[in-house]
């Protein structure tokens, strides 16, 4: 189990080396750079930001610069806050992100599994179709509509709670930010827990465990939930990976400090070292996922063994 | 000129600024007749919504007005904005100017840095030195060329020592300019030219305006920086004019989504909030928020840019005189926008201070008129329904230009102008213009300073709009150097004017509007005023008695 723990981590060592390749060329194949804007700046003074920033070197020059400072865990300094490097950036942000994408995603668990389970077991009746329904509408409505909707209603029209803003953490806070980002997932566990819970109940070994009279609730906690959990789990693998970095849309609209506008707002902004410090993180964040999420299989699942 | 960022007439208009007795003053009064009844006096604190995250508090290094909104409350510059937007003295109390323009000697005042060392002179020769360092790539370093030998140090041709200032005394600062330069003084109100303090600088490096290292000459000092949350400031009371301010705390939270800022103002949570009105939600909010909506002028033109490079279609006077003539710029800005803004037939924006005289020169034409000559122009030009002139018109990615990029090309169409409409996001737009490879483009400038000069300038030689559209015009540029080297207001104006209109005879752009700027601003809440500048110090905010 270690071995095959050591030897995941080596291979994607090479993985991230393409990813952080080919995301720093695209990224500078695009047209427009971080000086471009409404002002467009007199030419000595762009020369003097290009020089300040190395980019008036070769690309290849900038590239090795780039891996070189990498190496030494050096991610450079961000273009747009300037007062910050892009590490500053995200290990201030990426607590925020992971406590807010952390709880939705607990919630979802929480919330998305007993309600997958109940509509397989009550299979085509009133359960299931209440909850399928509400799951399909959950993935139907993006969250960049729920959001606005949330802070509307519950903060301003019945100022049950804050309409934005972050005040540290403070439960208040969290409350419409976690609720709007765990409604989706909920209906996406909750779909994928019903087909999966109906395919397992289906199977030989069910039919088995029933046929040597066992209870029905045995059955279900003993034999159904761990093999039904499976698909589940390769979903939370990325899943997760892509909730703990954040939101745009949620971290927008409820003024939370995450990492999640980094992703777009340096895109857009062109500031090249924060969007490769948000995908070396991101891409490094999605290995991990996955690894633990293959060893969590084993776990579930007495026929997958690493035995190197 | 710097980003713009919100959308930006005029509806509430306080009076001019007026000293009042120090409210420090008043709460001391308050206290003595009501401290039994009411225990201590709250601490006067404003929270306000910021639009954005700065990208640096460090005044040298910032460009939008949501950081310059915080620096000029931490740093105080020798001339400084009154809350109406004037010029007033800042940590200079006076100046001379020497009869042929070229030497400015400012006064300092006894003043403390927030640590208490003294605001020197050296602290002044210091910043002004630094921001044309090249390594610090100040974006508006260009502002300070006219100082003696400004331009070899910002381009690494000379070190920072043969800048033209000089210490006379410890609070005596002097400024040679190599030729006079009418709005000079406006570019030391900028927040780079502020004072920096040396000592802090030479101690913390790079990390000098983190809470903790950094100390002030403005009104305010930085408690609390948390990115992306929020940024705090407290009276200093270090300030020279302490006594005279009111606020003794604010907290600036950059919130980028305009409807949030809309919902967190209507729950009480924010006194200001700035460029937060959606588009969408300007008539709402026009009923329903009454006097807490501030419309105000703007120092921002909205225009179309024509290239006018050999070979392009636009390259022919007659179509782009049609192309002006046929857009119903009322239709934009009252049936499109709005919110208040002036259709504009110039291109300097009409409030802007000394703004040049003159307009297109068929302003006053009835529309028949105006397509009638239009349709001939086109005729003349070998353009009609038969022969299509067929026109790329390229904005940046948002609605608002959008819908007016539609109304536009419906209102050429019956000229025989077939529109392909080109959307990007704002990067890309823009690197498009300044590559040349457009042949119509939105554009919207937005005034540095409270001067014509950002505006003409872009069209002279060498300036940004020249290059991007290929206007050349000699004797505008003659006009436009005259102008800034004259320091008479009436014959520069007069000589502004000139320049202008032999931009506009020559339909070398298609003006459309007059920016406003758009605010939310409690009512409890007074001395904010509108002003062209959009600039709103801090300091002079007071509490209203209701």
């Amino acid at each position: 189990m270690l071995i095959y723990t050591l030897k995941r981590l080596l291979q994607a060592i090479p993985t991230l080396l393409i990813v952080i390749t080919i995301s720093f060329f695209l990224m500078r194949v695009a047209p427009g750079g971080p000086f471009d804007g409404e002002r467009q700046l007199p030419p000595e003074i762009e020369a003097n930001l290009m020089a300040a920033y190395h980019l008036d070197e070769p690309l290849p020059m900038q590239y090795l610069r780039y891996m070189g400072n990498l190496l030494q865990g050096d991610f450079g300094p961000s273009f747009k806050y300037k007062d910050f490097s892009v590490t500053e950036l995200i290990m201030q942000g990426f607590p925020v992100s992971l406590e807010i994408g952390g709880l939705a995603i607990l919630l979802a668990l929480i919330v998305g599994l007993p309600l997958g389970i109940a509509a397989a077991i009550k299979r085509n009746s009133t359960v299931d179709y209440v909850v399928m329904g509400t799951a399909l509408t959950g993935i139907a409505v993006p969250n960049f509509v729920l959001a606005p909707i949330f802070a509307l209603v519950f903060g301003v029209l019945l100022g049950w709670l804050p309409a934005g803003g972050w005040n540290g953490g403070a439960l208040p806070n969290l409350v419409l930010p976690v609720v709007a980002l765990s409604i989706q997932q909920i209906a996406y566990i909750a779909r994928m827990m019903r087909a999966s819970m109906i395919e397992v109940l289906g199977s030989h070994f069910i039919r088995t465990a029933r046929a040597k009279g066992l209870n029905e609730g045995e059955v279900l906690w003993r034999h159904a939930i761990r093999p039904a959990l499976l698909p589940v789990m390769s979903y939370l693998g990325p899943a997760i990976a892509g909730i703990i970095t954040g939101s745009v849309v949620i971290e927008q609209i409820f003024g939370i400090p995450g990492i999640g506008r980094y992703f777009v707002q340096g895109a857009l902004n062109r500031d090249y070292t924060l969007v490769m410090g948000t995908v070396v993180f991101y891409g490094v964040l999605i290995v991990l996922m996955n690894l633990i999420v293959d060893l969590l299989y084993s776990a579930l699942d007495p026929q997958i063994r690493y035995d190197d | 000129m710097a980003a713009i960022g919100g959308r930006g007439t005029h509806y509430t208009m306080t009076s001019k600024h007026h000293k009042m007795i120090s409210p420090r003053t008043l709460a001391a009064l308050g206290s003595l007749t009501l401290g039994a009844l009411a225990g201590p006096a709250q601490a006067f604190s404003v929270d306000i919504a910021n639009g954005a995250e700065p990208g640096s508090l460090d005044p040298q290094k910032t460009n939008g007005v949501w950081e310059t909104r915080i620096t000029r409350a931490l740093f105080e510059r020798l001339v400084s904005y009154a809350a109406d937007g004037s010029l007033e003295p800042g940590l200079a109390e006076s100046w001379e100017i020497s009869d042929d323009g070229k030497t400015y000697t400012f006064h300092l005042r006894d003043a403390e840095w927030s640590d208490g060392e003294p605001i020197t002179a050296d602290d002044a020769v210091f910043a002004l030195r630094r921001v044309l360092e090249p390594t610090i790539a100040n974006q508006n370093a260009n502002l300070y060329y006219p100082i003696v030998n400004a331009r070899a140090i910002n381009t690494g041709k000379k070190d920072g020592s043969a800048l033209g200032v000089e210490t006379v005394d410890t609070h005596t600062l002097r400024i040679h300019l190599t030729q006079p330069t009418a709005w000079f003084l406006q570019a030391l109100a900028m927040t780079e030219a502020s004072p920096l303090p040396e000592h802090v600088l030479a101690k913390a490096g790079d990390g000098w305006v983190e809470p903790g290292n950094t100390v002030s000459s403005g009104a305010f000092t930085l408690s609390q920086w948390q990115p992306q949350s929020q940024i705090v400031v407290t009276r200093n009371s270090r300030y020279y004019d302490a006594d005279e301010v009111a606020v003794d705390k604010a907290v600036f939270y950059p919130i980028d989504d305009a409807n949030a800022a809309l919902n967190r103002f209507r729950t009480g949570e924010m006194d200001i909030a700035y460029s937060s009105v959606p588009a969408s939600r300007f008539d709402w909010a026009r009923e329903n928020l009454g006097e807490a909506l501030r419309v105000g002028p703007l120092t921002a033109e909205y225009f179309y840019m024509f290239n006018l490079h050999d070979g392009q279609p636009l390259a022919d006077k007659r179509v782009r005189e049609a192309l002006n003539l046929a857009v119903r710029r009322d239709v934009i800005t009252d049936q499109i926008l709005g919110q208040g803004q002036t259709p504009s037939f110039w291109y300097v924006p009409r409030n802007t201070a000394n703004a040049p005289q003159g307009e297109l020169e068929f302003a006053e034409l009835s529309l028949d008129e105006r397509m009638t000559r239009a349709r001939k122009l086109m005729q003349e030009a070998g353009y009609g329904p038969d022969h299509p002139l067929h026109l790329r018109l390229n904005y940046n990615t948002l609605e608002d230009h959008k819908k007016i990029a539609v109304a536009v090309a419906a209102m050429w169409k019956p000229l025989g102008v077939e529109v392909e409409l080109i959307n990007a996001e704002a990067a890309v737009h823009y690197a498009t213009i300044r590559e040349g490879n457009f042949e119509v483009a939105r554009y919207g400038m937005v005034a540095t300073i409270n001067d014509p000069f950002d505006f003409l300038n872009a069209y002279a030689d060498n300036g940004s709009a020249s290059q991007s559209s290929g206007y050349h015009d000699a004797e505008y540029d003659a006009l436009v150097a005259a102008s800034t080297a004259e320091l008479d207001p009436q014959k520069r104006r007069q000589l502004m004017t000139r320049a202008q209109q032999r931009l506009l005879d020559d339909y070398a752009l298609l003006p459309l509007y007059d920016y406003v700027s758009v605010h939310l601003v409690s009512p409890r809440l007074q001395g904010w005023e509108s002003n062209p500048m959009d600039v709103h110090p801090l300091r002079y905010l007071q509490e209203s008695e209701q």
